[in-house]
């Protein structure tokens, strides 16, 4: 996983709500055994017609959706299936941020892993991301702050183990392979008991 | 973020589990390290996990707390000749041969396709006993919510966090808060746990549970079944909890006697008398309790994309015209269009294309008892397509031994192998697009059980109902004696 660093981009907004994993990433494509290159299978149901082709009018297809890297989607983001393949598809299609009013748990939880930051917005900074598609947007981790384009400023929640693990760029492995002692000790009371 | 536990007091049922699993205690820079009693592996989402510990050198801490089956991309194609169920999917065949190799080489038990305890992850944990009051649990797969009906704080991981557990045992976990779901009265006729949970979604809203631990409580819920108990907290997660729980008690405890692995003789003595410790003490708090009177509920069927989008069977979609939040009507009309349906209308009546009873839902025998009393000496109707999927081989077996699968062949139904099956459509078992089907299963998202198929989600009874009529039915007009509940 990269470190994550303050980015300035314009988003892309699919205002739907509940935007559920199976629509970020349909089950079809859960039949692989390795984590490259989902991204062309990123939303796919919603963007490309039966025969494959593009559909023009998804917003992912068009050419002002090129190099954005924040996702604003609509409320409760990310519901449904534990698949981690769904911020894997994201984050290979580009995608760093997804911003909402509410992020689902399991979701959330994926995409710190992978490089791809949950931003939770209040409900008028949400409303204003959803009316201005393309607005361009600050994502500063650092100062858990997003900057949008107008000047309004909205501090987002972030567990602060999170978003030290993002700004340096690593996962909970080596956390949890550092408590070996603790873990040890934890299976050896019990044993006893 | 969290409620602290008290020290002392009354606790809930998830503050004992939490704390007797607390490894280390979280503070506002590092989360808590929860200990892991259970993990079971299916297919789809354990290949990339099994792949870091070989990148970083690492083993399985505890093979023996590691369970593994085949269940998504599995076919429940009936077996050939050689009583072999042919795969014909050779991405699928990829990562079944994987999970085979990954459990070989790093000495994990596994149920593979054709063993006798083969079958949906979330059906066979418990089947074997390997589901036990006061344990954690967890599965790359979001209804591991399932275990929490005896007792266990179960819930669903990614693919990265089944890495860790394989390798420590733990995982980094913050506090949830805790809601009380309190069901009172007793159901009237007709109405199964399946309803139960529709009405609870339907209620709260598919995001109502997002950052709690749901307790059900109440004299509705003790009165339900070990299977009933499943079906309530497999669906926790469509309200968005990770994990929903109901306290152990002698129901439980029935379930659980005499299952290969679960504990025995003396052992199990010791194990009821801590499990009995477990109930939320009197005047625990939660961080929220929603109340809901059980003897009003109705047969639930969802019209809708999403699980919350529920009503009752007899009852009217809403209309995008009445409501004044501008999202919720835009999301509700673009479900209308998805389903093809129209505010205002009745799904009474509703054509119908296809039938699919399975899922870790509603797929245990008493799912398929209750189906099968509807069924018997019916046929599916004209142009119909029935499925119905054993959650288990152990299930199948228990069906055939009690003749169950022949009432379904002789109604026209299709018998198949166990598996997840049409619930995500992964293995073949799909639904065409524009194609109707009543579902036991548990998500009616876009395209979950097919591309461009339509899902209406309902209980064994209602399901087995639209198949009899072609169309969607209400179960208490089409067997009337048989519906006691199951």
């Amino acid at each position: 996983m990269e470190k994550f660093t303050t980015l300035t981009t314009k988003t892309v907004v699919l205002p739907t709500q509940n935007i559920d994993t199976d629509q970020i990433i349909p089950a079809r494509f859960l039949k692989v055994t390795d984590k490259e290159g989902l991204g062309k299978a990123l939303f796919s149901d919603w963007r490309y017609e039966k025969d494959g082709s593009p559909k023009p009018e998804f917003v992912l297809n068009k050419p002002e959706a090129k190099g954005a890297q924040v996702l604003v989607g609509g409320d409760n983001f990310g519901c449904g299936s534990s698949r981690e393949h769904a911020p894997w598809a994201l984050a290979d299609f580009g995608f760093k941020a997804v911003v909402s009013s509410s992020i689902a748990d399991i979701f959330r939880n994926n995409a710190t892993k992978n490089g791809v930051l949950p931003i939770v917005v209040p409900a008028e900074v949400h409303r204003k991301l959803l009316e201005s598609p393309g607005m361009t947007v600050t994502v500063d981790l650092e100062g858990t702050e997003l900057r949008l384009a107008d000047g309004t400023k909205a501090r987002f929640p972030i567990d602060p183990f999170a978003r030290y693990r993002m700004l340096n760029g690593i996962d909970e492995l080596g956390f949890l392979l550092n408590q070996d002692e603790k873990i040890t000790a934890f299976e050896d009371a019990r044993s006893h008991a | 973020m969290s409620s602290q536990s008290p020290e002392t007091g009354p606790r809930t049922l998830f503050e004992k589990i939490w704390n007797s699993h607390l490894v280390s205690p979280e503070s506002p820079e590092t989360p808590a390290v929860l200990y892991v009693d259970l993990q079971l592996i299916h297919e789809v989402t354990s290949p990339q996990a099994f792949s870091v510990l070989r990148e970083r050198g690492l083993r399985v801490r505890r093979p023996e707390r590691t369970v593994a089956t085949m269940d998504h991309s599995t076919p429940t194609t009936p077996r050939d000749g050689s009583g072999k169920i042919p795969i014909t999917d050779p991405e699928a065949a990829k990562q079944l041969d994987q999970l085979e190799k990954n459990c070989a080489d790093f000495g994990v038990e596994i149920h593979a396709l054709g063993d006798a305890h083969q079958g949906i992850v979330h059906v066979i944990g418990p089947e074997l006993g390997l589901t036990l009051p006061g344990s954690t649990i967890v599965c790359g797969d979001s209804h591991t919510s399932t275990h929490g009906a005896f007792g266990a704080l179960a819930f669903g991981i990614g693919t990265s966090e089944v890495g860790y557990v394989l390798a420590t045992q733990c995982l980094p976990q913050r506090r949830p808060k805790t809601m009380e779901i309190r069901l009172e009265g007793t159901l009237k006729p007709g109405v199964t746990a399946k309803d139960i949970i529709l009405a609870i979604i339907a209620q709260i809203g598919i995001g109502g549970g997002t950052g709690h631990v749901l307790e059900y409580t109440g004299s509705a819920i003790r009165q339900l079944s070990m299977d009933e108990r499943m079906t309530v907290c497999n669906m926790s997660i469509e309200a968005g909890a990770r994990a929903g729980l109901i306290a152990p008690d002698e129901t439980t405890f029935v379930y659980l006697r005499g299952r290969p692995r679960a504990p025995q003789g003396a052992e199990w003595d010791r194990a009821v008398a801590r499990w009995k410790a477990l109930p939320s003490d009197p005047g625990a708090r939660y961080d929220a309790t929603v109340t809901i009177d059980a003897s009003v509920l109705e047969p639930m069927i969802t019209y809708g994309t999403h699980p919350g989008m529920g009503m009752p069977i007899t009852g009217t979609l809403p209309s995008p015209d009445a409501l004044s939040d501008a999202s919720a009507k835009a999301s509700l009309e673009r479900a209308l269009k998805y389903m093809g349906l129209t505010g205002g209308q009745k799904l009474l009546g509703q054509p119908i294309n296809v039938v699919f009873i399975g899922s870790c839902t509603n797929s245990r025998i008493s799912d398929l008892r209750l189906a099968a009393s509807m069924m018997k000496g019916k046929k599916v109707a004209g142009g119909v397509r029935m499925l119905v999927v054993p959650g288990s081989q152990e299930v199948k077996h228990a069906a055939e031994s009690e003749g169950l699968d022949r009432i379904f062949k002789e109604a026209g139904a299709e018998w198949r192998e166990a598996g997840c099956s049409m619930c995500i459509a992964m293995n073949g078992d799909q639904l065409k697009p524009g194609q109707y089907a009543v579902s036991t299963s548990n998500r009616n998202f876009e395209g979950r059980q097919g591309a461009g198929g339509r899902t209406f989600l309902a209980s064994p009874a209602t399901a087995a109902a639209a198949a009899i009529a072609g169309k969607v039915a209400d179960p208490r007009e089409m067997a009337p004696s048989q519906m006691g509940r199951a």
